[in-house]
């Protein structure tokens, strides 16, 4: 773990009522990242990376609790923190763009508006000052004729212009961590290539932390120095990227990137991850939820998962992990049970 | 990957329909004490004229105005009519009306709106002109216009009911016909040999249904007031067929001198019924929504 | 060898802004001019043939013309202009209205993105197979059964499922009973729209290896309709590429994605995120795509957008043209051949 986090999550664990029992969506889930640091949160559906996103905003879903853990920024627990105190946090330290623009703009306000909003919220900007500034934050998010546009609504813009006006209201208050959940799922692979863009030159140019949330491990790599890879609300591998790709420990990591398409050159060596996820509403779910379909089972998968080392910066939650080839020697292997 | 043949599906639908049901009453007691309430009342319009202990037309002047004993249970009417018997017996009148007007709209409101939906173009034009001319005026006086100028029967009584409803239920079923024009399933009917009438039989209207059902139970508790004001005012049901708005109507002006079971019980029977109706309509969209399914 | 289907200058136009009314048709008419409305070029001179047994890719972004193509293919809608010959003879002649009953509808079927939304809420999943087999080939009773059953075992659909609505299913179980249905009558032609758009990757390995199998067991051929590049990669033997309603680039799936000529090509291929690359190809496209109302049909539809642009793309529409096996639609495809057999 980093020394002096823009953001440690510590052990959070959540849980949603729902008409049909408990789930148990987040368990004991961890990890950091640097200031300035770009982390991509990889997962399929029902992994629970938005659920944490959220829960660290402090905006989950009413049947949603959080019953345990800590989101540290800086000095703050969010989890733990006043409306009041979140008030204040929210747009200035930390920001959220979410995945469909148009959906998450409001469809009254004219994005100029919406922009200035913030501006004078959290921005430290006079009311008499926030069009001019608004305008401004349309042209640094690439926007052409941004007087014009600041005086358009939502269902006037195309859906990466309406992204593009999310980073915009996100990033106004300079915050110095963006937590982006999918968000350019919906777009064409152009126009997500050109926002990817934008988002990565303005952290650089803000020295903000980000966070993106994706399923599509090929665009996690490309963007982010490391990556957290989620499996039904545990953190399953925790590494720089480069490391993650070139030595997957984690069986399903390996699964994973061996169903992307991409990884392979004929549809024949692409390869399903067995199985499928365990109900979370079960009150029996095994110390490891992936222990069930996985190949590499042992008897020690039923003890709780192994305690991260601290400050390892390739972190395996896995009794019997995938040989790590950066070492010399290879540890002896273990038979599947 | 087990293969087991699967049941003829359709025994399975109607055997989960009645699963869904228990569990959609026992979910939801409300929903099954207004079930229950309805199966009483359709009992009562059934069963009713045989079982009342007097006849509801005959009458007996000694006996007039008698508040409820043990012998007239809710007391007799001017004419020493029993009122017990006639407002069970009125049950089967009011109840065909409900009925007869809602199926009625349904019919007529429901394919109009869905062809309207649906075509679009001139259809939905023609259409939208009849429903926006009959919002044009105020329901109940379009009501009592109807059956002013078509005479005073009970069927003129469920027609003007049906008409006066009618844009209504065509505009929630243009709506959910539009919506659900451009559907993929839509478009999948169509590689499926299916022609338009086809699509809009079997696979627009049964989505549509579900929707309009609700609105039905409500329109019957509508359509029963609306007999019952009609009556009240002297249209539609003629004396001595007994009515609960008619025995309303003619049971107010002995309110004043004191005989209050003369409005009182016909004017609770038409209460029950209507509140019934309308919890009913929740419960039934619970049953007939097969999304609501787990 | 006829081709399977052979499209063939295929437009579709459509008013802008969704049409006037009759009644402003009828003022525009009595007013002595044409039906002057402005009209999206939604599809502008298409052609392309599909052989026994291909599978050809279509790939484009969203406003591109492939769904409106794809509609027309499989007789949703009628074609503005054109023909679309399935075999020997003439589709386009009959309208879509009345397709649906007409003898040759089994032999296109389409396979549709959501099948979530392109199954009806109130239909078993038996029911949904079930239906083209009930109108289009007629069958009932046990045979239905039977037909159906054989169908949803080829799709890898356990039986006990079929008694299921779809909001009970799961997302590839879904995907399944829309390819079953898809498949039942037999179709020479199978389209699919974005079939896995809406799956775990998990799930798209599976239906892609499954769609591979049923084209080898039926010898169906395949129009794969996607925006995900790696995906067609993989399935498909040719691609199709898609801009503003024209055809830019066509050839055999591998080669366009290694060596793409076109410049919309190459800058879609440089955005597709690679898992082993580092993402310094930063060919991007700036600015906002042409209008296709009424676009002059003598400036190239790229121009604006395009990296390079110079007199001759303002002047001539780039003809899509042969080399070998690879078509072009560009003034500069030489220069992109040479430069791609002299690089190392």
């Amino acid at each position: 773990m980093t020394a002096d986090p823009a953001l440690s999550v510590e052990d959070l664990s959540v849980q949603f009522r729902t008409r049909s029992g408990v789930v148990h969506a987040l368990d004991n889930v961890s990890f950091s990242l640097a200031k300035g640091e770009t982390l991509a949160l990889v997962g399929e559906s029902g992994s629970g990376k938005s659920v944490t996103a959220y829960a660290v905003m402090g905006i989950l879903d009413s049947a949603g609790r959080v019953t345990g853990g800590r989101a540290m920024l800086g000095d703050l627990d969010l989890l733990s923190a006043t409306p009041k105190q979140l008030a204040d946090v929210r747009g200035r330290k930390i920001a959220m763009i979410f995945q469909n623009p148009r959906t998450a703009l409001n469809p009254i306000r004219t994005v100029g508006r919406q922009i200035a909003d913030m501006l004078i919220r959290h921005g430290g900007v006079s009311r008499r000052a926030a069009p001019a500034h608004a305008v401004e934050m349309l042209r640094a998010v690439g926007i052409t004729d941004p007087a014009r546009r600041a005086k358009a609504y939502p269902f006037e813009m195309s859906g990466g212009m309406c992204q593009r006006v999310m980073i915009a209201i996100a990033l106004a208050a300079k915050p110095s961590l963006l937590i982006a959940d999918e968000p350019t799922t919906g777009l064409d692979v152009t126009t997500q290539a050109v926002i990817m863009d934008l988002i990565g030159d303005l952290a650089s140019d803000l020295g903000m932390a980000t966070i993106f949330i994706t399923h599509d491990l090929a665009l996690a790599g490309q963007r982010s120095s490391r990556i957290v890879v989620m499996h039904a609300g545990h953190v399953v591998e925790n590494a720089q990227t480069k490391d993650l790709f070139a030595n997957p420990r984690h069986p399903y990591t390996a699964e994973l990137i061996a169903a992307t398409p991409d990884s392979a050159q004929n549809l024949d060596a692409l390869s399903a991850i067995p199985g499928s996820l365990p109900d979370l509403r079960r009150a029996d779910l095994p110390p490891c939820r992936y222990s069930e379909r996985c190949p590499r089972k042992v008897a020690a998968c039923a003890q709780p998962l192994p305690q991260a080392a601290p400050g390892a910066s390739h972190i395996v939650a896995c009794w019997n992990a995938l040989p790590d080839r950066a070492q010399a020697a290879y540890p002896p292997a273990v038979s599947a049970a | 990957m087990s293969i087991v043949a699967a049941s003829p599906p359709r025994e399975n639908a109607l055997a989960a329909l009645i699963k869904h049901s228990r569990y959609v009453i026992s979910e939801n007691p409300v929903t099954g004490f207004a079930f229950a309430l309805f199966v009483l009342i359709v009992l009562a319009a059934v069963l009713g004229p045989h079982l009342v202990p007097y006849d509801p037309l005959q009458s007996d002047t000694s006996e007039a105005l008698k508040p409820p004993n043990l012998h007239h249970l809710f007391g007799t009417d001017q004419l020493g009519r029993d009122i017990f018997s006639r407002v069970v017996v009125a049950t089967r009148l009011d109840f065909f009306i409900a009925v007869a007007s809602v199926v009625l709209v349904f019919v007529m409101g429901g394919f109009a709106g869905v062809a309207a939906g649906f075509f679009g173009g001139w259809t939905d034009r023609i259409v939208g002109r009849i429903a926006d001319t009959i919002m044009a005026f105020p329901l109940f006086v379009l009501a009592m216009g109807i059956v002013a100028a078509l005479g005073n029967t009970v069927q003129n009584i469920v027609i003007a009911t049906a008409i006066v409803n009618f844009p209504l239920y065509a505009r929630i079923a243009r709506a959910e016909a539009n919506v659900r024009r451009e559907a993929g399933f839509v478009e999948a009917a169509r590689l499926s040999g299916n022609s338009d009438w086809r699509i809009l039989a079997f696979q627009i209207l049964p989505n549509v249904f579900p929707i309009l059902v609700v609105q039905m139970s409500l329109t019957m508790g509508y359509a029963i007031l609306n007999a019952a004001g009609l009556s009240f005012i002297g249209l539609g049901v003629r004396p001595p067929t007994p009515e609960w708005g008619i025995m309303v109507a003619e049971g107010a002006q002995f309110i004043v001198s004191g005989e209050w079971w003369n409005a009182f019980f016909p004017g609770a029977a038409l209460m029950v019924a209507v509140f019934c109706f309308n919890l009913l309509g929740d419960g039934l969209r619970d049953m007939v929504d097969p999304r609501r399914r787990t | 060898m006829t081709a399977l289907l052979e499209v063939a200058e295929v437009f579709k136009l459509f008013p802008a802004g969704g049409g006037a009314s009759p009644w402003m048709r009828l003022r525009r008419r009595l007013a002595g001019g044409p039906e002057n409305v402005p009209k999206v070029h939604a599809v502008d001179d298409v052609s392309f043939t599909i052989e026994k047994g291909e599978t050809v890719g279509l790939v484009g972004e969203s406003g591109c013309g492939k769904s409106t193509l794809v509609r027309a293919l499989t007789r949703l809608i009628d074609v503005s202009d054109g023909s679309i010959k399935l075999g020997v003879r003439e589709l386009a002649l009959k309208p879509s209205r009345v397709f649906a009953r007409d003898r040759d509808r089994a032999r296109i079927q389409m396979v549709f993105q959501d099948a979530g939304e392109s199954v009806n809420p109130r239909f078993t999943a038996f029911t949904a197979i079930a239906d083209p087999l009930r109108r289009l080939r007629k069958l009932r009773g046990a045979a239905l059964q039977e037909r159906v059953e054989t169908v949803a075992g080829q799709c890898g659909l356990p039986l006990q499922l079929l008694s299921r609505f779809p909001h009970q299913l799961s997302g590839g179980q879904r995907a399944r009973v829309g390819i079953a249905r898809a498949i039942a009558v037999e179709p020479d032609l199978l389209v699919l729209d974005e079939p896995t758009a809406a799956l775990d990757v998990s799930i798209q390995v599976v239906i892609l290896q499954l769609l591979q199998r049923l084209k080898q067991e039926t010898g169906m051929s395949y129009l794969f309709v996607s925006h995900d590049l790696s995906v067609v990669r993989l399935l498909c033997d040719r691609v199709l590429v898609m801009y503003l309603g024209k055809i830019v680039e066509s050839g055999p799936a591998r080669e366009v994605f290694e060596h793409p000529l076109h410049p919309y090509t190459q800058a879609l291929v440089a955005a597709v995120p690679r898992l082993h690359a580092d993402g310094s190809n930063r060919l991007r496209l700036t600015g906002e795509p042409r209008s296709p109302i009424d676009p002059d049909p003598h400036v190239c539809r790229f121009y604006g957008r395009c990296p390079r642009g110079t007199e001759a793309c303002q002047m001539t529409m780039p003809a899509l043209r042969y080399f070998g096996n690879r078509q072009v639609a560009c003034h500069f495809a030489e220069e992109a051949l040479l430069r791609r057999h002299t690089a190392p």
